[in-house]
């Protein structure tokens, strides 16, 4: 299934980087005579309450989407591989201070704090990326403090550090190809949360603001025409549900993968 | 047991006192002046004075966090921007409307996944069983604020059998708590399906059959009963997101529930409400996981022991 995944994922990437070229109108572009027009030739997804084309806004959104959850996950993985790899390599003091950190805000359920954050930060783009990540990193965190426990009693990595080599050393050339799979594989199933997360915080109105396209404010727009216009609830929908399958189709295939190598040693 | 009550209450008290402390700075995060940010740029100085006094900002940031934690352990969590209302009143006025939701959202998941993940795991292999697998992993990725506006379009919309919105008959409940159950159920499904066919392999399983015991016996009087520990748990660690999800569901359906008072009041920036929302649904949470880990020592004393 990791094929599919990677398959809707590469679809995704390639539509939002070309997606300008394979509309001829922009996102922005308004018909006001013809809002509201359900799917036809000339406007497949159809037009929305201000008659801007849905097969755009759709491309457009899928830009926010990728770039939020990547933004997100590089920020989330990178402060979690710090502070995880601290932790667990120290131990100590530092690990139980960064351990106490990670359960408090385990302790807040799913993107509570984000909305938390958004709501006294202000809505913006780069506020939701801000609240996604400062909770994002946690998983991480914890994920690398295990892997790094585990991974600083292998034999090599006490050979290094008797043959005198620096903990930075033993960290980047020994520790961190041992945690870096799993990683991979919590960032690909993490991009379909961020995505999740950031299509719920523009669709509650504290994410992406109009008119900048965002699937979240999208299906927020089509709320109040569900009867007269469908289509604008069914065609974003749609895009988040397919690029959310396509990850965890990647990250469960990376799963797999990672744990037939760890069961090999 | 007495003993793994005791540690294990022990350490929830560092965790609730994090949790506090971080809602009582996220007033501090506001850019600028917290008062003038909730009275608006229009508001007359001596407005925007009375207050940062009211509400204590003028005071050293120790001696606010001081009062802040004194007004929670009491119940205290002050008194709403926007109605003048004590915010623990208006949120015990919306939970029973949360509690409602949340709670007919896990049975409908429990009545969905418990049957599904069994049948999956019997017929393991089968188109059964990848039916059941393929629909679960939808039910992961189809996010809620899609599922509910969909299901409200085909059953209020369509076929005119439910209610679009709004609180007070079982028919309003019914397209809410689908919505919000749809996930869970999904990843029940799962974790009911891995579980039953771990048990499935276990020798105690072949000796009620070597007793003469049907399969169906088998399978739901030995395998299901045992797989159910770790089920039990899934549903304890998921909660988080079935408050979260309300947040969402309450929104999309106009449910008068606590997630909607705090969408309400974040527009409206109503931060003593928000707050007491924020504090009280982890609260909630961590009470939750609480009672998880405590059931699960109870049921398997390994737990315990460790």
């Amino acid at each position: 299934m990791w094929r599919v995944g990677a398959a809707i994922v590469m679809l995704a990437i390639t539509a939002a980087l070309v997606g300008p070229w394979l509309t001829p109108y922009d996102a922005a572009d308004q018909q006001l005579s013809a809002r509201l027009d359900g799917p036809s030739i000339a406007h497949l997804c159809g037009l929305d309450e201000l008659g801007r084309d849905v097969t755009s806004r759709v491309l457009a959104g899928a830009r926010v989407s990728l770039l939020v959850g990547l933004s997100v996950v590089s920020t989330s993985a990178l402060i979690g591989l710090m502070l995880g790899g601290i932790a667990g390599y120290f131990g100590g003091w530092l690990d139980d201070a960064i351990s106490r950190l990670i359960d408090v805000l385990m302790a807040f359920p799913g993107i509570l704090l984000a909305i938390a954050l958004v709501a006294v930060l202000g809505p913006s783009l780069t506020n939701v990326v801000v609240a996604l990540s400062s909770i994002g990193w946690v998983g991480y965190a914890r994920l690398v403090r295990g892997q790094v426990l585990r991974a600083r009693e292998f034999e090599f990595v006490h050979a290094a550090r008797v043959l005198g080599a620096r903990v930075p050393r033993i960290l980047a050339r020994h520790v961190l190809p041992a945690v870096l799979p799993a990683v991979v594989v919590q960032a690909s199933l993490g991009m379909a949360g961020a995505i999740i997360a950031e299509a719920s915080l523009s669709f509650l109105g504290l994410g992406v603001q109009a008119p900048t396209a965002s699937w979240g404010t999208m299906l927020a727009g089509g709320r109040g025409h569900l009867l007269d216009a469908p289509h604008l609830t069914v065609f974003p929908g749609v895009a988040i549900a397919l690029l959310v399958l396509g990850f965890n189709f990647l990250g469960d295939g990376l799963r797999d993968l990672v744990d037939q190598r760890h069961s090999t040693y | 047991m007495w003993h793994y009550l005791l540690r294990r209450l022990a350490l929830t008290v560092p965790v609730l006192l994090g949790v506090a402390t971080l809602v009582f700075l996220l007033i501090h995060l506001v850019p600028g002046d917290p008062a003038q940010a909730m009275l608006g740029d229009g508001a007359a100085p001596q407005d925007v004075s009375a207050l940062r006094t009211r509400l204590g900002l003028d005071q050293p940031l120790l001696v606010q966090y001081a009062q802040f934690l004194r007004g929670s352990s009491r119940g205290d969590l002050g008194l709403s921007l926007r109605t003048g209302q004590p915010v623990l009143s208006a949120i015990g006025d919306r939970l029973p409307a949360t509690a409602e939701l949340a709670l007919s959202a896990m049975m409908v998941a429990l009545l969905v996944a418990l049957p599904l993940g069994v049948a999956a795991a019997v017929w393991r292999g089968t188109v059964v069983d990848h039916a059941a697998m393929t629909a679960s992993l939808a039910g992961i990725s189809i996010p809620n604020f899609w599922l509910g506006p969909m299901m409200a379009i085909v059953f209020a919309v369509q076929l005119g059998w439910l209610p679009v919105s709004g609180r007070g008959t079982w028919a309003h409940l019914v397209l809410p708590s689908a919505t919000l159950g749809a996930a869970l159920a999904a990843i029940l499904a799962r974790m009911t399906r891995s579980s039953v066919l771990e048990e499935l392999r276990e020798p105690y399983v072949l000796a009620a059959r070597a007793r003469g015991a049907s399969r169906a016996r088998a399978v739901w009087r030995h395998a299901f009963r045992n797989s159910l520990v770790p089920v039990v748990t899934v549903v304890g660690l998921q909660f988080g997101s079935v408050l979260t999800g309300a947040i969402i569901t309450e929104t999309i359906f106009s449910w008068p529930g606590v997630g909607r008072l705090l969408i309400q009041s974040i527009n409206f920036r109503d931060y003593p409400m928000v707050q007491g929302c924020i504090l009280l649904i982890a609260i909630t949470y961590v009470a939750v996981n609480l009672l998880t880990d405590l059931l699960y020592g109870w049921l398997d004393p390994r737990i315990r022991l460790a």
